[in-house]
């Protein structure tokens, strides 16, 4: 396994690098927004049974 | 099975084990593939440019195949009404603009060593650019319209449009003569690839389709969980 780019340095770990920085991008965006969402419903639904 | 999958509450129940297994079988694809795109040789012609191509073309796959998805999805919530269908569309939106913006971006940058130039008002990245923008369309017209069912219905007929497209990315390299190479996976007499490098792109293929497995199911069980909460809040002001 060679990770020497050579010349051509820049391109590639660009490519790989813009490629993880927008998919971990959206793992951690899409998974904080799902346990927000269930956080806040789980409160009203604990709020409505109270009532 | 599609009928059986239109409730939310069914389709949260059958889907949520499947999710910390997508992750994980995301997660060991993503491994073994990056081993193999560095483990591969380079190119005699590209060098070490070729393993741009294990990102590049997994994720402009993924950009069409996610279009058709949301189509899909679109026509049966539009002609059936099935309850699911615009919650998925929406939910893979967001994913599907990221891979495509992602093909724009690393062809781009493979085109500049390679080409001298990173862009061409060429037919294949011309209309990838437009389906970018058909997707970026289709969030920003759910995210303007407020009510859920004119929203629905909406975007629904904009993403129906937009498979006008689909056919056009994949054929504008055998229609017009352009910078872009020709296909060479999908061709008579099978791929003109080498198998060193098309194990790294297969792999890399399916992790994307793994990431986009599990993307889906997260970002549809958070939308599921957004429309209750509005239903509960709406219920409880109603009263």
């Amino acid at each position: 396994m060679d990770l020497n780019m050579g010349k051509y340095v820049v391109f590639v770990w660009g490519c790989y690098g813009a490629t993880a920085l927008a998919l971990g991008a959206l793992i951690i965006v899409s998974l904080r927004a799902q346990a927000k969402r269930r956080k806040v419903l789980e409160a009203l639904q604990a709020a409505v049974e109270t009532k | 099975m599609i009928n059986f999958l239109a409730n939310p509450e069914r389709f949260t129940r059958v889907t949520r084990p499947l999710r910390p297994w997508l992750a994980g079988v995301t997660a060991l694809l993503f491994v073994w593939g990056l081993y193999l795109c560095f483990a591969s040789p380079e190119d005699y012609q590209q060098g070490d440019t070729v393993r741009i191509m294990y990102v590049h073309v997994p994720a402009a796959w993924m950009g069409l195949t996610v279009y058709a998805a949301m189509g899909i999805a679109s026509f049966f919530g539009l002609i059936f009404r099935h309850a699911l269908a615009d919650v998925a569309a929406k939910a893979m939106a967001p994913i599907g603009a990221v891979f495509t913006g992602l093909a724009l971006l690393t062809g781009a940058l493979w085109g500049m060593p390679m080409w001298g130039t990173p862009w061409q008002w060429d037919g294949r990245m011309t209309s990838e650019l437009i389906l970018f923008l058909f997707y970026i369309g289709y969030i920003a017209l759910h995210a303007s319209i407020e009510d859920e069912v004119r929203a629905a219905k909406s975007t629904a007929i904009l993403a129906l449009v937009g498979l006008v497209n689909l056919p056009i990315v994949h054929f504008s390299v055998q229609w017009w003569n352009s910078l872009h190479q020709g296909d060479s996976i999908f061709v008579k007499g099978g791929p003109t690839v080498a198998p060193d490098m098309l194990w790294p792109l297969f792999v890399m293929v399916a992790a994307y389709h793994a990431l986009f497995a599990w993307l889906f199911l997260v970002r549809l069980d958070s939308e599921i969980l957004a429309r209750k909460y509005r239903a509960l809040r709406a219920r409880l002001s109603f009263n």
